[in-house]
């Protein structure tokens, strides 16, 4: 059961179509503090103490704190765990980790590791951007195809019982490796690893898209969005066309929103979802949700090394117990 | 004449512009690989003495883009090894772009000091 979550978002996002359903709008990037990685910290651990006070929680009573952001080493989940002071396991996947966090966290509550579990997940579009491409004061052009790394934090409590949707099935991805090496082309990297992971899904549950209200993907992008579509078809034989979209889609306007193709970052999964989708569902008007959030698995290093760009998707089943 | 001149800086500023931007959209290569690209091009240009004759013809369109700045490094070298032979290819490499550099390092330096990035 995710028993409660809580959402930050930079200012940007908080200008987005999704913004009623941020429990926190952030007026600066730096959030008050000295650095744009402190400012991430902040927004992780306010993203924390948020969904333990909607959950009438404390620290003390979680049992583990999952988080994984996309900086080196992920310091923002270090550090912010060091404040937290709940114990604690770093997990890294990309931009997936948003669902790596929730799978594992219902794991552990469902095999009676833990009777409280939070997964975090955060991604600052200024530490990102410098870390993964270029510093935002190079001033360097956006290509067509490069997405826009979302500012802001998502965290959710699981509980083996309570109010609230719960995860149903888990389908754990494999990592794939389609050769492409341009990171400001991540939604074609990752769309492969989606399709799979939704294909792998059906086939595991023998369920098919029409299940589900909802079926989301963490953040390819409008190429990657279009890909993946066409992926399920030809490979799965699944038409998502009816109910399929994409979290880097829906958390800005494209019209109004200078982002290209859209959101990416673990950000993305974390606000759509634990924000807008976890409002939709515990309002009745959604009732079966896949999340599917992807990654990339890339490093700047094995970038400039000439590496292909590695792929991973992990599918969550969210229902609301009926 | 004059006006000439400006249409010229204008046409090859310009193309040269364009050039990159070109690299840019229809290429995986990035910025930086551009403006080192243009910097090892305009060196060898200058070693050959073309880019000299750019400079002549087309002004400023000539002399702003950075290949310039690869033309400048190679003259000072080349000046400098003539006077000096071989050790002046080292002492005179950043003779005539010093000056680029130093306005670099120093404004590079103020800004870093009185502004902070807003994201």
């Amino acid at each position: 059961m995710i028993t409660g979550t809580g959402t930050v978002a930079g200012p940007f996002e908080g200008q987005g179509p999704l913004k009623e359903y941020f429990d926190h709008i952030y007026t600066d990037n730096m959030a008050g503090e000295r650095s744009f990685e402190g400012a991430e910290k902040e927004m992780l651990i306010n993203a924390c103490f948020t969904c333990l006070n909607k959950a009438g929680k404390t620290p003390q009573e979680v049992d583990i704190f999952l988080s994984g952001d996309l900086l080196n080493q992920t310091i923002t989940s270090g550090f912010s765990a060091l404040e937290l002071a709940i114990p604690y396991f770093g997990i890294y996947g990309a931009c997936s980790t948003s669902a790596e966090g929730l799978a594992l966290a219902s794991m552990l509550v469902d095999g009676g590791f833990a009777r409280l579990v939070l997964a975090g997940a955060s991604s600052h579009n200024s530490t990102a951007e410098r870390q993964y491409r270029f510093p935002t004061e190079y001033g360097s052009h956006r290509k067509p195809t490069s997405q826009w790394t979302v500012t802001g934090a998502g965290a959710a409590l699981v509980a083996p019982a309570g109010k609230g949707p719960a995860v149903t099935y888990i389908t754990v991805g494999k990592v794939t490796d389609m050769a492409i090496k341009d990171p400001l082309n991540m939604g074609a990297a990752m769309a492969p690893a989606a399709a799979l992971t939704i294909i792998q899904h059906f086939a595991d549950t023998g369920r098919g898209p029409e299940h589900y209200d909802l079926i989301v993907t963490g953040d390819l992008g409008k190429l990657g969005r279009q890909l993946c579509v066409k992926l399920v078809q030809s490979r799965g034989g699944f038409d998502l066309g009816k109910n399929y979209n994409d979290c880097g889609l829906m958390i800005f306007d494209p019209e109004k929103q200078d982002v290209h193709c859209g959101g990416s970052g673990c950000a993305a999964s974390a606000l759509v979802t634990y924000g807008h989708l976890y409002n939709k569902l515990m309002q009745g008007e959604l009732k079966k949700l896949l999340l599917v959030a992807t990654g990339a698995l890339h490093s700047p290093t094995s970038c400039q090394q000439g590496a292909n760009i590695p792929g991973i998707a992990h599918a969550v089943s969210i229902e609301m117990p009926s | 004449m004059e006006f000439e001149m400006y249409l010229y800086a204008f046409l090859v500023g310009g193309a040269i512009c364009a050039l990159g931007q070109l690299i840019l959209d229809f290429t995986n290569l990035t910025p930086g690989h551009v403006l080192s690209g243009f910097t090892v091009a305009g060196g060898i240009l200058g070693g050959l003495g073309i880019y000299d004759k750019m400079i002549k013809f087309a002004g400023a369109g000539a002399t702003m883009p950075i290949s310039s700045f690869g033309s400048a490094l190679v003259q000072g070298a080349m000046a400098e090894a003539e006077r000096n032979g071989v050790m002046g290819v080292l002492t005179g490499m950043f003779e005539l772009t010093s000056t680029g550099i130093t306005a670099a390092i120093i404004f590079g330096f103020l800004t870093a000091v009185i502004f902070n990035p807003k994201g």
